[in-house]
């Protein structure tokens, strides 16, 4: 069975969600959402702590809520989703294969498609740690699942490698249902998670924070027992004689998302090697034609209320590119240097006028520096920065005047520069 | 009718399982762990070899040989993975020639087919992510590689379709005599008699012919390390690719799997621990060193998990094959590498000399064909609407890196021997085999286990009993 | 004199609280008003958001999110937690709704966050 769909969006998160809405919004009304989970809502239904929606709705609200909230705009519009539904391939020609168990095999040709597949956590043989291969090794976010969606615990004494987001969330939750988080221990010396994260899920608990650390070794037979960590040189190797054990029945992982992109890749999206996500336009379109991507498939967010922002646009430009009004032209190139790691998006089309938002990641800890857009050796923006860090994603909002000087250059990049004193 | 109690689960005892499953006796296999294949069987290189490497004359030559031979009617017979992909012996050094040389003439006398000794731009030209150091190489098209563990499955499934009794979660401690027959004594005070033992207890097997016999064995515990590639990384190569060997081993491989990783190791270490199958930092690291010499452009970047396996090697150095000592107890011990090839030889050869001893007739209601699940992944379009039409749980994707459905699972678990841990869907589904090693699919498959077996998701495991996931419910 | 980091959002403003008067704490370092009042209540009184899960009943889900509806006062965090021990409730179940009154003692109520269907 074949059918056609104006838009098809692959997800129902938030990306998903706020790509939808904005699409209907801007006039679009042949939308249908594909999410292979049975709730709309995305990984936030289990991110049931707060600070979510502080730029979108002014207010501090759960994970729950604020996806709820999107669940009700699309609802509202009764906007077509499935659930249960697994995208099984994807095409050049935007003709999309998914699977349910009511309808069984469903067969799309789209005109346009956003991909908003979200990301996925990076696992234990992705780190090379030795030893057993017992039970009691988790995902952060697998273990988020467990206690939050499921209610079981995963754990009782628990180590958890990796400071990013999920893993300092995940040691207070462990802490609040009775479990003993031993440590947190993070390979670089900076936490790649939200300093207000270490403050009120550690520093509160009084949880160690051991920077400069890895897991060399998980021990244990049927269960974990144990695990042995040591600490690391600058080159990040294991420094011998630094070893010590903690017994623990549980190890948490949280060590780094990757955008998923196993559909891009069969739609020969082309990807970028640092983001891991798709390479990407001003209108998030990848350089397939008519197929975008929005949300952590692009890029990992540190704030769901960015990848929000992200797809409403990614949701309005695919509307505009299904009615024919995307304008296909020439584009100009935006690098990342000097202690930027990447700026999302790679290309910004020469025509158009909307102000531009440029998003990007350092690729260390730095302080008192200048975040500068360059073009033609000129400098279009320049803002100071007390600090930036890679946990944080940085915006920058250029005017109009600036975005009008950018589409004009042959060459961009932007950078960080020491502030001159 | 005769009763005959078959040591072990691993591909040994199952493959006799099944080939003694032909004739009228009464055959129980008896494994302490939850699951086939959970031993030496489970992690190893799943290389089906071609037999130029095995001494002439010695039992490793002859059932290597005549074990390769019947991988492709039983791979149909029995529905399992298998290609016959052929291997390279890589030598990198120009002054090394005649150890190829060797090789070569080696194969010829054990009676491998098709040898051909070729230069580094002949293997280049076929296998084109190979290192410019390699100077020349053996060529041998008969190599091949399978699942292991899924061969195991198959037979066992179809030695259990054939009134095979499995016996799970129960260790052997024992033989002892018993007048004519044999005596199986086992940890929990339980005592099993048989006409016949068949000791196919892998690394153990010494310990239980010691146990009864006065000739004794001694088998050492060889520690392999592997790291496994994503199947973006598949395209590094299609045949098997070996470095010339050394006294320890077949040296590291880069070898694809049937399912399109692929599959960097193992190192060899000769260790006490039977029970040790911990990964080590410094292993792990001389797998992938050794593994680049092979092959300069490999990366950790794509390694998705690593494994360590156990062979048993015998002080003896060949295959210990027969009856010990005139005893009614079958003996097969220090079955290392090749192995897993000389396999579905040594089940026919073991399992004919047992019938011949207890004088056991063929039955003729044996069904030599076994049905696998059927892969959701590999469907064509057409077969997928259909299947989902007949069983709508194959519409529900559960496992979504390897694309496994839950009617899959579903199966794994009911079918006879059925999975019934998170170690056992995954080693006959593949849920959980893939990049994201589970984190997505662990929690669902768990549900499905829980659901279909009638217990508390606490209770669920990851391999056997003290490798519970869940600790509690959150109150 | 207390260096610390602002969590009222995920900016994570370093802010410097001069507190050797606790009848006139000064801040400063921070971006915004909500700043100025975390670092002087975390000086004289800290207070967090407290957030957890119950059990339902009859839902279509396992579980459902629950938060204080307010900050409670961070020595209280373990009280109110064990006021949602053993605490089930019956779906559906809407965001908003009341599960646990005056938690601890804090006159603040732990409320829903999930909208739960029954089934």
């Amino acid at each position: 069975m074949m059918s056609v769909k104006n838009l098809i969006i692959i997800g129902g998160g938030p990306a998903g969600l706020a790509a939808a809405k904005s699409a209907y919004d801007a006039g679009e009304r042949d939308i249908l959402i594909l999410e292979r989970e049975d709730k709309l809502g995305g990984i936030l239904n289990q991110c049931i702590h707060n600070g979510f929606g502080l730029h979108t709705f002014k207010e501090e609200l759960t994970g729950p809520e604020y996806a709820a909230r999107y669940v009700d705009e699309v609802l509202a519009r009764n906007i077509e989703y499935k659930l249960g539904t697994t995208v099984l391939s994807i095409d050049r020609k935007k003709r999309v294969t998914c699977a349910n168990e009511t309808d069984g095999l469903l067969v799309y040709e789209a005109k346009a498609i956003i991909l908003a597949c979200g990301c996925r956590e990076r696992p234990r043989g992705a780190i090379n740690i030795a030893g057993c291969r017992a039970a009691g090794i988790f995902s952060a976010g697998t273990a988020q699942k467990l206690i939050n969606i499921d209610g079981f615990m995963p754990g009782k004494e628990v180590v958890i490698l990796g400071s990013g987001d999920i893993g300092l969330i995940m040691a207070r939750r462990m802490t609040f249902q009775g479990a003993k988080v031993k440590a947190v221990v993070e390979l670089m010396p900076y936490s790649s998670g939200l300093n207000r994260n270490i403050v009120q899920c550690l520093n509160d608990f009084d949880i160690p924070l051991m920077f400069s650390h890895t897991v060399v070794e998980i021990k244990g037979k049927g269960r974990v027992s144990s695990v042995v960590i040591a600490q690391v040189d600058e080159k990040l190797n294991p420094i011998k004689g630094t070893e010590q054990e903690i017994a623990c029945d549980t190890l948490l992982l949280s060590v780094g998302l990757l955008p998923e992109n196993e559909l891009s890749k069969m739609a020969d999206v082309r990807l970028s090697p640092v983001t891991g996500g798709a390479v990407v336009d001003d209108d998030m379109m990848t350089e397939t034609d008519g197929i975008f991507a929005c949300g952590n498939v692009l890029h990992v967010h540190d704030l769901v209320d960015f990848v929000s922002e992200e797809s409403e646009w990614a949701g309005k430009r695919a509307a505009a590119y299904v009615r024919g009004e995307k304008t296909v032209s020439d584009k100009v190139q935006v690098d990342a240097k000097d202690g930027v790691r990447y700026v999302v998006p790679q290309y910004v089309n020469r025509t158009g006028d909307e102000p531009l938002k440029l998003k990007m990641r350092v690729g260390n800890v730095f302080k008192d520096v200048r975040l500068c857009v360059i073009g033609d050796g000129e400098e279009i923006y320049s803002r100071k920065c007390r600090v930036v860090t890679p946990g944080e994603m940085e915006t920058v909002n250029l005017n109009e005047k600036q975005t009008r000087a950018l589409k004009n250059c042959r060459q961009v990049t932007v950078c960080l520069k020491a502030v001159e004193r | 009718m005769s009763e005959i109690i078959i040591i072990g689960a691993g591909v040994i005892g199952c493959s006799i399982a099944r080939e003694l499953s032909r004739y009228d006796a009464k055959v129980t296999v008896i494994e302490k762990a939850d699951d086939v294949a959970c031993g030496t069987t489970k992690a190893n290189s799943g290389v089906v070899h071609g037999g130029f490497d095995a001494k002439p004359g010695t039992l490793k030559a002859k059932f290597n040989v005549a074990g390769n031979a019947m991988f492709d009617k039983l791979s149909k017979e029995l529905d399992f993975p298998f290609r016959r992909n052929g291997a390279f012996v890589l030598c990198f050094d120009d002054t090394k020639w005649d150890g190829l040389k060797r090789l070569y003439d080696q194969g010829v006398e054990n009676g491998v087919k098709g040898l051909k000794v070729v230069t580094g731009d002949e293997v280049r030209k076929k296998e084109p992510y190979v290192s410019q150091e390699v100077k020349g190489a053996l060529w041998c098209p008969s190599s091949g590689i399978v699942s292991p563990y899924e061969m195991t499955i198959a037979y066992a499934e179809n030695a259990a379709a054939n009134c095979v009794k499995f016996i799970f979660e129960k260790t052997v401690s024992s033989i002892r005599e018993d007048g004519e027959r044999l005596a199986v004594v086992c940890e929990d005070g339980d005592v099993l008699k048989a006409d016949v033992v068949v000791n196919c207890a892998g690394l153990h097997s010494d310990e239980l012919n010691n146990s009864l016999c006065e000739k004794k064995y001694k088998i050492v515990p060889r520690k392999g390390e592997y790291m496994l590639l994503d199947k973006t990384s598949g395209y590094l190569a299609s045949t098997t690719l070996f470095q010339l060997p050394t006294a320890m081993g077949k040296g590291i491989l880069v070898v694809p799997s049937v399912h399109g990783n692929i599959l960097l190791g193992p190192t060899a270490v000769d260790i006490e621990d039977k029970d040790c199958k911990d990964t080590t930092y410094d292993g792990l690291a001389e797998a992938f060193a050794k593994a680049s010499i092979t092959m300069p452009s490999l990366t950790k970047k794509t390694v998705i998990t690593q494994f360590t396996g156990l062979r048993a090697h015998a002080d003896a150095g060949d295959f210990v094959i027969g009856f010990a000592d005139g005893k009614p107890l079958y003996n097969l011990i220090g079955i290392e590498s090749p192995g897993l090839t000389a396999a579905p030889a040594i089940a026919v050869h073991a399992s004919k000399e047992i019938a011949a001893r207890l004088g056991l007739r063929e039955r003729a209601e044996f069904n030599p064909v076994r049905m696998g699940i059927p892969c959701f992944a590999t469907m064509t379009e057409r077969e997928r609407e259909e299947i989902i039409k007949k069983n709508p749980l194959y519409g529900r994707i559960v496992c979504r890196c390897e694309v496994v459905t839950e009617g899959e699972i579903v199966d794994s678990i009911n079918r006879p021997l059925g999975a019934k841990d998170l170690d056992g869907v995954k080693r006959r589904t593949r849920a959980g085999m893939g990049r994201c090693q589970s984190g997505f699919c662990s929690e669902r498959v768990m549900e499905i286990i829980a659901r279909e077996r009638g217990i508390d998701m606490t209770e669920v495991t990851k391999s056997g009993k003290g490798s519970e996931i869940l600790v509690g419910r959150v109150e | 004199m207390k260096e610390m980091i602002c969590i009222c959002c995920p900016m994570g403003c370093r802010l410097t609280v001069d507190d050797s008067d606790l009848n006139n704490v000064k801040v400063s370092g921070n971006t915004c008003p909500r700043g100025e009042k975390y670092g002087k209540e975390e000086v004289v009184c800290p207070k967090r958001m407290v957030t957890s899960v119950v059990r339902v009943k009859d839902g279509d889900v396992a579980m459902v999110s629950v938060k204080t509806k307010e900050a409670i006062e961070k020595s209280k965090i373990f009280d109110a937690l064990d006021a949602l021990k053993g605490v089930v409730v019956k779906a559906p179940v809407s965001i908003g709704d009341t599960v646990v009154e005056n938690v601890a003692g804090t006159g603040v109520d732990f409320i829903a966050t999930k909208n739960v269907g029954r089934i």
